[in-house]
Parts: structure tokens; C-alpha cells; sequence
């Protein structure tokens, strides 16, 4: 699976407000969530990203609530995967159930800036800074669970094992 | 394979079926209590159903509380609760709260001894990990783990390291364990126990409440903590003995157990702290907080909702008034507190301070409702997180402090602390 995309950046300790503010969790319609998604980071994300667009952040992002409204907004508006030296533990098993792909890059903040564009291999973790041609690696996403992503996530990926079956 | 064990590794072993485990392991446990609540459990249902399963696991032992909005604060919000209580209808769940049975989760779970020492506990909550001050595992997961939950009766869980913090010392006036958490937090950030399992220890712990206990263990996760755990002992039986009504056992850690880390920390030199915003990191001694003059003062939450927690306020409060132009909301975390902060006078001792005294809710603490900030106001909180726009309007403030910190700041109109009164 490769991705590539158009890069928005963000800084350290991104939390679940900042990716959904919980003053919109009346509803899980991800049409909904989408629009508010990363607004109190940067309120003109909802409008500006595009799908396809890739998200790099410094560590820890996704910190603080459970919500699975987190990866299901930032899915929902397009996003086709975040790029972060670390992730909150929660987010981290909340993005592969929802089948947002996520990626551990150290180096990621450093040498991608906003605007850039990017290419993520997820077979072997590679990430190619297009716009300046460095590289650098992440950890790569097993095979099972890329199935698990192209199925959009953990519960559409079983019941998809259990209708073949 | 054998060897001594953390309090973490030998309650996950047991769950797992295994003598041993260590960090690292992929293991799956059974699950002795799965909670959800009005924003979570609505996406847990929807999975649930549409994976065709007719029965929960087991329907003793599945939690929904509806505490997040309530009481209900507008149609969507009532449809979600509609969702839980058709579900715990139809499910024959004994545990489901609403209306005038609700409490913050994290606050009646423990109360009514539906969470014991010993279990291992899913929550699509991340402050879950409060139960860690019973001597539970219990960690917060999305919704879709959640309803997996609710199918099987199992997760599956990757051992985590575990950090040892031992305090040590006397505590100085008024400092508690929301400070020491702060502390904590501040010392070692918000990524500071990534993964990690935190075991909180030493000599002031083994003299803490429960009360405070779980103030702590509540905020392992803004460490970015998996659990938060507290080697059970005679306080820890005090509290659980008259509540639970089914078998419960203590696990503690060996001697020798082998921690990824390990702090001590001298508490006689540890101030009240205040985090400022927007991350519970950025904390201050109150000696090195200046004026910060407040709109609102909020005491009440999962991390400091309790009865002991109104005593304190209520002792500081007492005879006062709160400072002209500041809102003080103070809301009981359930409505047994509730009851007995009427009974034992604190409810008019806030009443005629000239504080709103609410219900059991989570309102005000996401920026729910019952106390939602303005642009540019400045709110000072019992509650666990001060990120960009969590209690309102993104350009409002949260400071966050202990129920002491909070009831004297009231009072004065800025932070401050009861030595100023």
C-alpha cells in the first residue's frame, strides 16, 4: 500500500479536543464530525484539507479522551494518514480499528514542512519527502493489517471473514 | 517461565490464564467489566448490532452510563441516551444509569462495588484507569474494542512496562493527591508514561484516602498512562468490603519485581499545584502563580467529585462568599454524594456562599454543558484536562487544581490558596 498526499502540519501533544472538540459528540455521523475536525488546532482545517492529504505532527498525537470520533473525523475529512514520532496509546489502537493508517516517524517533523508533498510505503516504512527528496523510515504496517485498513477497519475486516467464510 | 511480577503483570497473567507474563507479551484476558457511556457506547451498539450478535457476554457484567450530557442537553444528545437505554432494555443489563440514578462513571462504578480489586476493566473512557486505586487493571479503549468487549467477554492487551513512583515525606497544609498527581505530571510530562503501566507507592500513598487515591490513579492517562495502580492494602478493604457483592482478590507487586523505571519523590517539599494551559504538564506551585484573576470555578468531576472532596470546600467555604462577578458550579459526582452533601450541611454551605449547585454530570469538565467559558474567561477546575477549547470557546483558559485550590480561589476571585483567607 502506497500514499501519497499533500502534507498539513502540526505541533506536539495534538489531543482528541483538538482533533474533535467534545462539544460536537452529540452525534457519530462522520459527515458531522468531519466538518469540525481539527478546528480548535486550526479553524480553517475543515475547509482547506482535501482527501487524500497527509498529516504530520510532532509526538504524542492523539493524547487525552477514548473517542473513536478522533480517527473517524480525521478519516472522514480525507485524511489518508498521520505521521507522528509518537501516538497516544488509546488513538493508536483507535486509528487501526478504524482503519486510518498511522505511521511512527521520528524524523518526520523535521524534515517535512506544511505544503509538502510525501509518499509513504506502508509494505516497507519508507516515507519520501517528494518536494525536497529526503527520506526516512517508519515502522512498517504488516501485511494483516493493511487488509484490515483496505477493509476500513477492524469490524468491517471481520465481518468480511466471517461472509467469506 | 517464572520470575517476580508487577501488581499489572500479575492481575493481566491470572486474566490470561498463564503463571507468567512480562512486558512486551501479547495476551488476551478475560474481562470481569466492560463500561461505555452516552458518547462512546452509541458506536459500540451500532457495531454491536450490526455484527448480528443477539447476546452480550454476560449481562452482569457490561456498565452504560449516561453521565457525559447529562441531563440530557438536547435532542441529539437524548437520542444517544435513548440508544443506551433501548439497548440495556432489550440486553437485560443490570448496570445501566440515567436521570436521577446517574453519576460520573468513574465515581459510582467504585461506590456501588461494581468495579473491584483485582478485575481487569474495559472502558471507552479514557479516565478508566481510576480504578487502578482499587488495585484493578483497567485501562480506557475506543468503541469498537468496547463492543468486541461486549461480544466475547475478552480483549487483548500488550503487556505494559511499569513505572514505579514512590512519595515519600510529610505532606505540607493543604496539598493532596490531586497535587501530587499534577506534581507528577509536570515532573515527567504528558507522554512521560507512554504505554506504561504507573504504579503510585510509598509511604504517603499507603496513608491516602481512597478519595484521593483515585484522584491520582484517574489521571495516569494524562501521563499518557495505560493504568494507573495502587497496591491494594486495609484502606483498600475498608472501602470495598461493604460494596461488593461478588468474590475479590489482591494482587500486589513482588519485592522484586522488575519496573522500566523507577522515581522517588520528597513530598514535603511539593507545594498545591496548579496546571496552567493548556496541557496538565504546565504546572505551578502556588507560591509561583502570581494574579490570575478567574470567571468560573468548577469543583466537581471523576477526579475530585467525591464526598471528601465537598468536605474540603465546604470547610474552606464555610461562612464565606464567592467573589463578586466569579460563577463557583459545584457538582456531586453521584447521587449518593449528592445526598450526603445535604445531609452533612456542605450543600448549604455552597448554597449560601452563592454557588450553582448541580447535578451529577461531566458537563462543564469536555465543555459539555452546566458551565460552558466565553471567549477569552478564565475558568479554575477540580477536573483533569486544560486543552484549547476543553471547557468552551477555544480562546478560554482551564486551570486545574485541587478542590482546596479551588474553593479558596472562589473566594478570592484569582487563584489562591486557603492560607489567604
Amino acid at each position: 500500500m502506497k500514499l501519497k498526499g499533500k502534507v498539513w502540519k502540526f505541533g506536539k501533544n495534538i489531543d482528541t479536543d483538538a482533533i474533535i472538540p467534545a462539544r460536537y459528540l452529540n452525534t457519530f455521523d462522520p459527515k458531522e464530525l468531519a466538518k469540525h475536525c481539527m478546528e480548535d488546532a486550526d479553524p480553517d482545517f475543515p475547509s482547506k484539507v482535501r482527501a487524500g492529504d497527509i498529516i504530520v505532527a510532532d509526538s504524542n498525537f492523539g493524547c487525552g479522551s477514548s473517542r473513536e470520533h478522533a480517527p473517524i473525523a480525521l478519516k472522514a475529512a480525507g485524511v489518508a494518514c498521520v505521521i507522528a514520532p509518537s501516538f497516544a496509546r488509546i488513538f493508536y489502537r483507535n486509528a487501526f480499528n478504524m482503519g486510518l493508517p498511522i505511521f511512527e516517524c521520528k524524523e518526520a517533523p523535521e524534515l517535512i514542512e506544511e505544503g509538502h508533498e510525501v509518499e509513504v510505503d506502508a509494505d516497507s516504512g519508507e516515507i519520501v519527502n517528494l518536494t525536497t527528496g529526503k527520506r526516512m523510515k517508519a515502522q512498517p504496517i504488516p501485511p494483516f493489517m493493511q487488509e484490515l485498513i483496505r477493509d476500513g477497519g477492524l469490524i468491517s475486516h471481520i465481518m468480511k471473514k466471517i461472509e467469506g467464510h | 517461565m517464572s520470575g517476580p511480577m508487577t501488581i499489572a503483570e500479575k492481575i493481566l497473567a491470572e486474566h490470561a490464564g498463564c503463571e507468567f507474563v512480562e512486558p512486551g507479551q501479547l495476551v488476551e484476558v478475560k474481562v470481569d467489566i466492560a463500561l461505555g457511556n452516552d458518547i462512546t457506547a452509541p458506536i459500540a451498539i451500532e457495531i454491536f448490532k450490526k455484527a448480528g450478535v443477539k447476546k452480550v457476554f454476560d449481562r452482569t457484567k457490561i456498565a452504560l452510563v449516561a453521565d457525559h450530557f447529562t441531563p440530557n442537553k438536547d435532542i441529539k444528545s437524548a437520542e444517544q441516551v435513548r440508544m443506551l437505554r433501548e439497548f440495556s432494555e432489550d440486553q437485560a443489563l443490570v448496570h445501566f444509569y440515567e436521570g436521577g440514578e446517574v453519576g460520573v462513571e468513574h465515581c459510582l462504578l467504585p461506590e456501588k462495588g461494581i468495579v473491584l480489586p483485582g478485575d481487569v476493566v474495559i472502558g471507552a473512557d479514557s479516565h478508566t484507569c481510576t480504578y487502578g486505586a482499587l488495585g484493578a487493571f483497567a485501562t480506557g479503549v475506543g468503541s469498537t474494542d468496547l463492543a468486541a468487549a461486549m461480544i466475547t467477554g475478552r480483549t487483548w492487551f500488550k503487556v505494559p512496562e511499569s513505572m514505579k513512583i514512590v512519595y515519600k515525606g510529610e505532606l505540607q497544609p493543604w496539598v493532596c493527591g490531586k497535587d501530587l498527581i499534577l506534581y507528577t505530571i509536570g515532573n515527567i510530562g504528558v507522554d512521560g508514561a507512554l504505554y506504561m503501566a504507573m504504579e503510585f507507592t510509598g509511604p504517603v500513598i499507603e496513608r491516602l484516602s481512597m478519595a484521593e487515591r483515585m484522584t491520582m490513579s484517574n489521571m495516569a492517562i494524562e501521563a499518557g498512562g495505560k493504568a494507573g495502580l495502587i497496591n491494594p492494602d486495609d484502606i483498600t478493604r475498608d472501602y470495598v468490603d461493604k460494596r461488593a457483592n461478588r468474590p475479590y482478590k489482591f494482587y500486589t507487586s513482588d519485592q522484586d519485581a522488575r519496573y522500566a523505571k523507577v522515581i522517588e519523590y520528597d513530598c514535603s517539599t511539593i507545594e498545591p499545584q496548579i496546571a496552567f494551559p493548556h496541557l496538565p504538564e504546565n504546572t505551578v506551585s502556588i507560591s509561583e502563580v502570581g494574579t490570575v484573576e478567574l470567571n468560573q470555578v468548577v469543583i466537581g468531576s471523576c477526579t475530585n467529585g467525591r464526598i471528601e472532596d465537598l468536605e474540603v470546600a465546604a470547610r474552606i467555604l464555610e461562612g464565606k462568599k464567592v467573589a463578586k462577578g466569579l460563577r463557583l458550579i459545584v457538582l456531586p459526582a453521584t447521587p449518593s454524594i449528592w445526598s450526603e452533601a445535604l445531609d452533612r450541611g456542605f450543600l448549604k454551605i455552597f448554597a449560601d456562599a452563592g454557588a450553582v449547585i448541580g447535578p451529577p454530570t461531566c458537563g462543564p469538565c469536555l465543555g459539555g454543558h452546566m458551565g460552558i467559558l466565553a471567549k477569552g474567561e478564565r475558568a479554575l477546575s477540580t477536573t483533569n484536562r486544560n486543552f484549547v477549547g476543553r471547557m468552551g470557546h477555544p480562546e478560554s483558559e482551564v486551570y486545574l487544581a485541587s478542590p482546596a485550590i479551588a474553593a479558596a480561589s472562589a473566594v478570592l476571585g484569582r487563584i489562591g490558596s486557603p492560607l489567604e483567607l
